[in-house]
């Protein structure tokens, strides 16, 4: 991992209408990682994200993209760099999964360069990297929820940005999609793209991050390689969970087995605390 | 489906886009669209032009076609020219033009707001307009240009208040259709009590106007509205790009690249002017804006927005109920009902026949 | 949308339940002190010693006629129809599930104000009880309509519903515009009628229309909790054992009448059902079977406090109520709307 980030935040506050999540918080987003963010609900995580890709302007401090501040560019120059999967979008109706993917191509089009080879090559690739190839003229309305996720993450991915930020990504997904959308991810780090994640899910987050940032209340409580910082005790820092962390029997990687409440029977929880 | 056929047709394989699209290659340059638009759009202007020739013969003095074309090309003279030239032509052409912007302006609000059953009226423009040139007529008793005036005063100043007052970190749908109905409430019941108090053949014209008609159209007023459609069709044709991208939500358009607030500001301001210039010079004429859009839709099979075929429809469908208005009736009435009872008309039909479709 | 406070199986606390109470008996007494201005206000302004004189020593003088054949009728048919309106507006609000929703947009305006023009035009009714019945009429048949466009196949789909009350409604309007713009004697009529107003609607106006609205309040009372299970959803209502489309016939039912009749009594009057129980659901919370209550009691209230202020602001003239209450309401509405949270339902 390199020093060098093109994206970080620096000293800022954020929050919504008067309520402030986060008060000067500088974050730093290493190149060519895959950064996770992690946290309960309402730590912060997805307004971060939010203030990182511009969709939030912060009250104080700055965002800072390639060494300047990220609001100082212009929408089209930063969508080029920066690609976001946000949290909720809407299909207009009647939409094709190929026009939605399509519209991922926006930032590289113009009114007389309205569909290059280039594009079409980008948005057949989004696609296929994404398993929708198949579902290409259908309409976007009648998929089911996983499916639409996947055209969405394809509409991201055919914006071919290096920096891909995505919110919560795996949401509606079976665990199968979302393993794969995950690996999906990590081909896509691999490549050389710098990537950045809301996760809910701790055990896939610390199985596919390379670098973990874990938030609590609006303020970053670790950060590192999922190996030196996912421990039983941050666990329960943060989320307030007893757990026991042991080495994923795949991956090796640290997984998190809640404890649960001792209990009468099958389930007792056994010889821990 | 069939596949996209470009001049340098690369890669593995073909992009089914459901539907057939064609892009059009030169240089560096493309340019993409779908067939079925395409053909539907080329459907609807040879429809125009033969609704607009049959309109230009009807009338007391039935006409020719001959006799019309003649008419434009100058090589006739007398009774026939003035009918053509000074008569039915700015009519006509008025029908096409002011149909055009409805149609657009409909589109823009529909889009904007993603609902099927938005229109300029949401904000309280056309209640504002009639309030407006009900002040000019009842109050100061000015003519067309003056009445046009107090439609545009008003209209503007309606729309201005809604945005105004539907404001707060952005607008929001919601708060800018309820706005809108408050404020057209109001401005209704000034018209309503305006209307009352006046004297009788005065109401009547105020009503008359009220109802929408495009009997005060001729090529003074039609010069001087086209110059602002034509500024406002401009205007959307440029950011009809970044409209499109807007559907998908404010966070995903502003991900591609685009400010969702200023565009949408513009949009307004566009579509606001466009819907105006119309009920200045023919008051208010309801539904073309909120079922061009949608007929253009379902004749297009396109997702979200047509902007060109909206125009075109909407053209077509203003011309054809002016029609109906003045000669079709027992007695010619303003255009303003035809469209009003048609386009109720073709909503229910379009409810009856979604209800049987869905069981 | 927010939570329903009150469908739990014990009710809300005691002591809630006596603020609405205590709640309920001011506004009660804010709206006979309305009454009591209705009478007094006018063109000629009385004091409470003539109004006196008049209910119970009457003399036939000038003052006595004012009071019994002026004043307590417009004061009469303002509690009645602001009562309908009211409650159907409450009524429409939990059915579409939106809080938009006013009893005109079943069409019930643009059916009455056809029905009246039919009247006029065809067989030159003249006096507002002739109008009484083709208003009725014409609403009736309105609904109907736009029930059979709304409902047909699903069970009264709230959306399509409001989708059908605004194409009919076009076309009726349209209709009725025509007819106005052809005949000028038609044309004179239907502009005093489309102002909604209380003038001249007597005894002979308002009583004939009292069984319908008695009906529909007491189908309204009868829904009340049923409708509250409605707001969670039919699924859930469902569940809740409350019966989905009996309730969704009979609160149409209901609206339907009162709407009607409160339109063919005294014209078209907006807002009233849009806005009261919005306030009312403000000071109660969403629980229907207190919303009722308080839209009937506070409905009448605006529309006696319109009328007053109808009385004043030209005075001598005056201003149609039809028209103030358009002016009272829409600032309130726009009021409402700007609060940070829009309330839901």
């Amino acid at each position: 991992m390199n020093d060098t980030s093109r994206l970080h935040a620096e000293d800022i506050t954020i929050g919504y209408d008067r309520r402030v999540i986060s008060r000067n918080l500088t974050v730093e987003i290493p190149d060519g990682a895959f950064t996770v963010i992690v946290g309960p609900n309402a730590c912060g995580k997805s307004t971060l994200l939010r203030a990182l890709s511009r969709l939030l302007t912060p009250a104080e401090g700055r965002v800072v993209l390639d060494g300047r501040a990220i609001s100082s560019y212009r929408a089209k120059e930063v969508a080029r760099v920066l690609g976001l999967l946000p949290q909720s979008s809407l299909a207009p109706d009647g939409i094709t999964v190929v026009d939605l993917v399509s519209r991922g191509r926006h930032p590289h089009q113009s009114m007389i360069r309205q569909w290059s080879p280039a594009d079409e090559d980008a948005v057949r690739t989004a696609m296929d990297a994404t398993g929708v190839g198949e579902l290409s003229g259908r309409m976007v309305d009648e998929l089911s929820g996983g499916q639409r996720q996947r055209v969405w993450v394809a509409m991201a991915l055919a914006q071919q940005t290096p920096l891909l930020l995505l919110d919560e990504p795996t949401t509606f997904l079976d665990i199968a999609h979302q393993i794969e959308l995950m690996e999906l991810f990590t081909d896509l780090h691999e490549q050389g793209r710098t990537i950045v994640a809301v996760l809910h899910d701790l055990n896939q987050a610390a199985r596919y991050g390379t670098h973990l940032i874990a938030m609590k209340d609006g303020s970053v409580v670790a950060q590192g390689a999922p190996a030196d910082i996912v421990t039983a005790e941050l666990v329960e820092e943060v989320f307030g969970l007893p757990c026991v962390v042991v080495p994923d029997p795949v991956t090796g990687t640290p997984s998190v087995a809640p404890i649960g409440r001792v209990r009468e029977g099958h389930r007792s929880a056994r010889g821990v605390r | 489906m069939s596949a996209i056929a470009g001049v340098d047709a690369a890669s593995t394989g073909p992009l089914d886009f459901g539907a057939s699209v064609r892009v059009v290659r030169i240089g560096g340059l493309s340019l993409r669209f779908r067939v079925r638009a395409l053909l539907v759009s080329i459907a609807l202007v040879v429809a125009a032009v033969g609704t607009a020739l049959a309109a230009l013969c009807l009338g007391e003095f039935v006409l020719t076609v001959p006799e019309v074309l003649s008419a434009f090309a100058g090589t006739q003279s007398g009774i026939v020219e003035t009918v053509v030239l000074e008569w039915r032509a700015p009519r006509v052409l008025g029908a096409l033009l002011f149909g055009a912007a409805l149609g657009v302006s409909g589109a823009i609000f529909q889009s904007l707001t993603r609902n099927p059953l938005a229109s300029p009226d949401i904000i309280g423009l056309s209640s504002g307009s009639y309030a407006g040139a009900l002040v000019v007529i009842i109050l100061i008793g000015g003519g067309t240009f003056m009445i046009a005036g107090g439609a545009i005063v008003g209209g503007l100043v309606a729309a201005g208040l809604g945005y105004v007052l539907a404001y707060r970190d952005g607008i929001q749908g919601f708060r800018l259709v309820v706005v809108g109905i408050a404020i057209s409430a109001m401005l209704g019941a000034l018209s309503t009590y305006l209307i009352l108090r006046a004297r009788l053949e005065i109401a009547m014209t105020a009503a008359v106007w009220g109802a929408g008609s495009l009997s005060r159209v001729g090529w003074t007023e039609l010069a001087l509205s086209a110059v602002v459609i034509a500024v406002a069709l401009a205007a959307v044709a440029v950011l009809a790009p970044a409209m499109r991208q807007l559907e998908l939500g404010d966070d995903a358009a502003r991900a591609l690249g685009i400010r969702p607030e200023p565009v949408r500001l513009s949009l307004v301001v566009a579509g606001v002017a466009l819907t105006a210039v119309v009920t200045a010079f023919a008051g208010p004429i309801t539904f073309i804006a909120l079922a061009a859009p949608q007929i253009a839709r379902r004749l297009t099979r396109s997702p979200g927005t047509a902007l060109v075929p909206a125009a075109l429809l909407g053209a077509l469908v203003l011309l054809l109920s002016d029609i109906v208005a003045q000669h079709l009736l027992p007695q010619p009435l303003p255009v303003g009902i035809v469209t009003i009872v048609v386009g109720g008309a073709y909503l229910t039909w379009l409810l009856v026949r979604e209800a049987r479709r869905r069981p | 949308m927010t939570a329903p406070a009150a469908v739990v199986v014990d009710g809300p606390p005691r002591r809630m339940r006596r603020r609405r109470a205590v709640g309920l008996v001011c506004a009660v007494v804010v709206l006979l002190v309305a009454s009591l201005l209705s009478v007094l206000v006018g063109s000629k302004p009385l004091v409470p010693t003539d109004v006196a004189h008049a209910l119970f020593a009457p003399t036939g003088g000038d003052i006595d006629r004012i009071v019994w054949e002026l004043r307590l009728p417009r004061t009469l048919a303002a509690l009645v129809v602001g009562v309908a309106l009211g409650v159907a507006g409450a009524l429409i609000q939990a059915f579409t599930r939106n809080p938009l929703g006013d009893p005109g947009i079943l069409g019930v305006n643009a059916g009455a104000s056809l029905g009246v023009a039919v009247g006029v035009a065809l067989f030159g009714t003249r006096m507002p009880t002739q109008h009484l019945g083709f208003a009725f009429l014409g609403a009736l048949l309105a609904t109907l309509v736009v029930l059979f466009v709304g409902a047909i196949g699903r069970s009264a789909d709230p959306i399509r519903l409001t989708l059908a009350g605004v194409a009919v409604g076009a076309v009726l309007a349209g209709i009725t515009t025509a007819m106005t713009l052809l005949d000028p004697s038609t044309f004179n009529q239907m502009r005093g009628w489309e102002a909604g107003t209380f003038v001249e609607r007597g005894l002979d106006v308002i009583l004939p229309a009292v069984p319908f609205i008695v009906g529909g309040l007491a189908i309204a009372l009868f829904c009340a909790g049923s409708l509250n299970m409605l707001g969670l959803g039919d699924d859930l209502a469902s569940a809740l054992g409350a019966h989905v489309g009996r309730t969704r016939v009979l609160t149409v039912a209901a609206i339907t009448l009162l709407a009607g009749a409160a339109t063919a009594i005294a014209g078209p009057i907006a807002f009233v059902g849009l806005m009261v129980p919005h306030v009312a659901r403000w000071i109660v919370g969403p629980d229907q079977r207190w919303i009722i209550p308080y839209s009937i009691v506070l409905a009448p209230i605006l529309l006696l406090v319109s009328d007053v202020i109808g009385r004043v602001i030209l005075w001598p003239g005056e201003v149609p109520v039809g028209v103030v209450t358009a002016f009272v309401g829409a600032p309130v509405l726009i009021w409402l709307v700007r609060r940070r949270k829009a309330s839901g339902l």
